[in-house]
């Protein structure tokens, strides 16, 4: 291994600043159509950026989207806390546009721009491809291209979708992303294709935060039942954003209710908590842990694997202050593992292009 | 080790089970296929008596969308979680290692056999003309 | 001394104790009975459009349960009938063996609140009331109804609390977490304005179909994934009450959830939530407290089905985040995922904790002493 490589920043959120930018990178009838209906941007309502929650004060820029510049990007996130590689996730909403083709050629193009605006620029830079998960066939399409490409490494989806994810028609990406070696990354937010909790819709945006939390567990849980991850034993399922603390009774209760309905899912064959701690990869901002060492270490005890958190500081999200983005409590000792092995142990193509 | 004669071969059928008491415990003896098991009639996981529990086959699938079911009648499925066991050993299918039904030793012997003793039976007479099924606790 | 013993030991004495258990099923004896107790202007509506809810099968859940009846195999009562809808056996499977002191009843079968029709839901709610009181908790009293309430039409589920909220027949209202709307709404308030007047405490059994996909992704496959969406509908509606502002407002209100796949998810829930409150508190200025306090102070959680986790040890560490006095012990008798006093925690309490569990915490939370 690079004896330089020592950190390693798993979300690091660059913003997209609108269609504008992505035009050299479209055909020249969806230039015209965009810019004829006036389709300057499709912000998701999720990532909504003038949230207090969703830029630290003092990373805010003057105007604008937070994770616009590049040099500010570089120097806050990766310099700042000494990253020797960083994984962008842009959080956009050209994956759930209705129209399947709009939102096949939104990703395509922002993936175009990713690569010469950002990858070019510094290579401590890596990303996450956008796809029209919605239309699998299509997303199946940009990740066989994609995947060309060795500084794209994994497959960015959403934590709240039109169907769970582990339905059969969504398989076309996660055999792409097989074939490709690539894990799947579930990020935090919805294109509002459902409402955002099993019960409606709330008032707030941060009641729709803390939800979150329920679409994670929905999609983990749907990947297993259905069998995904067992037909592809190899694929990586990283979530980003997700919280960390939920897993530990989830886990338990999915490992009691298999014991009891094992029939609807007979190629289940072992318990859900052993497939899952295999399978699953989490970020560890936020960590949304009890406060004190002890607290975290029993947390993380009744979790059962310390080889599942990735580092990230969810740049420019305002869950810490100062400059120490482990959350308070992880035990030093498995820090370099976090910050190092386990990231490198989950991206292979990590390590192929550090070579 | 103790003979205990808990029933006539023929008294169950194919497929059925029923409560038998050796020594104040609760056993349930099963016919799988005119074989017998004998297992403790309470299940190890929150004490369910299993007599209620429902005989099925083994359900697998090799990958999803396929099914098969093989095996019928040699599980049993408890009454109240669900959870599924090998009446032969007594193991639960999903924790085979950490979870299963305390199982007794059970044979077939003639009432011939028997009568040379030693054994215990309780409810009914032994006759050297018919088979018994006998559990060993 | 060994777990077992100590397991044993623990036994003993709960069986002394006398146990309040937070869930018990009752049904009718027939499909037809609660037609008996159901205003004659409604019989019509009854014999037509029952099954009017919104779900796609009129006589099977939209995800078909896990076993028949979602009931425990042995709960058949001998003399005929579904099970729950023989009291007398219910007495002998379940009221005497277990030394039950009170058993709250949640009725989930027949549908009131669900049903579409606002008229009909009111007045089936009506009659699944008096049948409670009726045909359970005067025969019976170790059983204590709930009031079932139209809650999409809160003026009349007002003029039903108001009808029953005074009798000794009835502990508590219950009310589904799937509603139309996320509990903690404007629309709601009502109800809970009634009930803290009222000193009764309101209950979340799990269940009820509103028309919603279970989960924010759209439908899930399998019966294994709609049970496990009771979790964060649990979590959402807690969430929707505490940051809605609904326990400032009504600071004496008492909120029970009921088989909300146990008790594991409470820690998490409040981490997070005080997480979210500390960046965004902003936008919810009427929450003036982290939001796990009010969990700690206006919360209980019912224990059934009780959380598994491969270090028994681990459930007390759950037990200390969640707060020794906020969980109560539930059965859920007679349905498949009955949880045994006997044998449900699967490590060792102190003769004061399983007191507070078993019994006590049941009678703060529903308001006996």
């Amino acid at each position: 291994m690079d004896a330089g490589i020592h950190s390693i920043d798993c979300d690091i959120h660059p913003s997209i600043p609108g269609t504008k930018a992505l035009m050299p990178y479209l055909e020249e009838h969806w230039r015209d159509h965009l810019s004829f209906r006036g389709i300057d941007d499709v912000e998701l309502t999720y990532n909504a950026y003038r949230n207090p929650f969703s830029c630290r004060p003092d990373w805010r820029p003057p105007s604008g989207k937070p994770g616009g510049d590049p040099s500010q990007v570089l120097e806050q996130a990766l310099d700042a806390f000494g990253a020797s590689i960083g994984i962008l996730n842009p959080l956009w909403g050209g994956p759930v546009v209705y129209a399947d083709d709009m939102a096949f050629a939104l990703c395509h193009a922002a993936n175009d721009w990713i690569a010469a605006t950002w990858l070019d620029r510094d290579p401590r830079l890596r990303a996450s491809m956008l796809v029209p998960f919605e239309s699998p066939e299509l997303a199946a399409e940009e990740i066989e291209h994609r995947a060309r490409d060795p500084r794209f490494v994994q497959v960015l989806l959403l934590a709240m979708t039109e169907a769970p994810l582990g339905r059969r028609h969504y398989w076309p990406i996660y055999r792409a992303a097989a074939r490709a070696g690539l894990p799947i990354a579930i990020h935090a937010g919805t294109g509002y294709r459902n409402p955002p909790t099993g019960i409606g819709w709330p008032s707030t945006y941060v009641e729709d935060y803390a939800a979150q939390t329920g679409g994670f567990q929905t999609q983990v849980l749907s990947l297993m039942t259905e069998g995904v991850l067992t037909k592809f034993p190899e694929l990586k399922v990283v979530l980003v954003e997700s919280g960390v603390a939920w897993l530990t009774s989830f886990l338990w209760r999915l490992n009691k209710t298999w014991r009891g309905v094992r029939i609807e899912v007979p190629w289940i064959k072992e318990a859900p908590a052993e497939i899952l701690r295999r399978s699953l990869r989490m970020t560890i901002q936020p960590l949304n842990a009890p406060k004190g060492e002890e607290q975290v270490r029993r947390m993380l005890d009744h979790i059962g694997g310390d080889h599942m958190l990735l580092f990230s500081t969810d740049y420019p999200h305002w869950h810490f202050d100062g400059g120490d983005a482990m959350p308070p409590g992880l035990p030093a000792a498995l820090h370099r593992k976090i910050r190092l092995d386990n990231p490198l142990e989950t991206y292979s193509r990590l390590t192929e292009t550090l070579q | 080790m103790a003979r205990f004669v808990v029933a006539k071969v023929g008294e169950i059928p194919r497929g059925e089970q029923k409560v038998v008491r050796v020594k104040g415990r609760e056993i349930l003896l099963l016919n799988v296929d005119d074989e017998y098991a004998a297992l403790l009639n309470r299940c190890p996981h929150e004490g369910a008596k299993l007599l209620c529990g429902a005989r099925v086959g083994l359900l697998e699938s090799d990958e999803p969308g396929r099914f098969s079911y093989t095996r019928q009648g040699e599980f049993l499925r408890c009454p109240w979680h669900g959870w599924e066991f090998e009446i032969r050993t007594g193991q639960s299918w999903c924790d085979p290692k950490d979870t299963r039904i305390k199982n007794y030793d059970v044979k077939i012997e003639p009432g011939e056999s028997l009568a040379k003793g030693p054994y215990v039976a309780e409810s009914f007479p032994v006759h050297v003309e018919d088979s018994y099924i006998v559990i060993y606790l | 001394m060994s777990d077992t013993a100590k397991r044993e030991v623990a036994v003993a004495s709960a069986q002394k104790l006398g146990l309040f258990d937070a869930d018990i099923h009752p049904v009718p004896k027939s499909g037809t009975e609660i037609r008996s107790y159901l205003a004659p202007d409604w019989h019509g509506h009854f014999d037509h459009y029952r099954e009017f809810q919104r779900k796609p099968f009129a006589n099977a859940n939209s995800y078909p349960r896990a076993v028949r009846a979602l009931s425990r195999r042995d709960s058949w009562p001998p003399g005929g009938g579904l099970p729950g809808s023989d009291l007398e056996f219910m007495r002998e499977q379940h009221l005497d063996p277990y030394n039950i002191e009170c058993g709250v009843l949640q009725v989930l079968d027949p549908v009131g609140n669900k049903l579409r029709h606002p008229g009909f839901a009111a007045a089936m709610c009506s009659a699944i009331n008096d049948w409670q009181a009726l045909a359970w908790a005067e025969p019976e009293p170790r059983l204590k109804g709930s009031i079932i309430v139209p809650q999409e039409d809160t003026r009349a589920a007002i003029r039903e609390i108001e009808r029953l909220g005074r009798s000794p027949l009835f502990r508590q209202i219950m009310i589904s977490p799937r509603s139309e709307e996320p509990l903690g709404r404007p629309r709601y308030w009502p109800i809970y304005e009634a009930a803290e007047a009222l000193g009764i405490s309101v209950t979340l059994h799990v269940g009820g179909e509103n028309g919603f996909p279970v989960t924010p992704a759209g439908h899930p496959s399998f019966f294994f994934e709609q049970r496990e969406s009771h979790v964060p509908a649990a979590e959402a509606v807690l969430t929707s009450l505490i940051l809605e502002g609904v326990i400032e407002r009504f600071p004496r209100l008492r909120v029970i959830t009921v088989e909300a796949g146990g008790i594991g998810w409470v820690p998490a829930l409040s981490w997070r939530l005080d997480h979210c409150w500390e960046r965004m508190g902003g936008e919810i200025p009427q929450v003036r407290k982290p939001p796990s306090s009010y969990l700690r102070s206006n919360f209980w959680f019912s224990s059934q089905p009780i959380d598994e986790p491969e270090k028994p040890e681990h459930l007390r560490e759950v037990f200390d985040w969640v707060g020794w006095d906020r969980i109560l012990f539930a059965t859920d008798y007679p349905h498949w995922d009955f949880d045994d006093p006997k044998y449900a925690v699967k490590f060792a309490m102190t003769p004061a904790e399983q007191q507070m569990f078993f019994r006590d915490n049941a009678r703060t939370a529903f308001g006996l002493q």
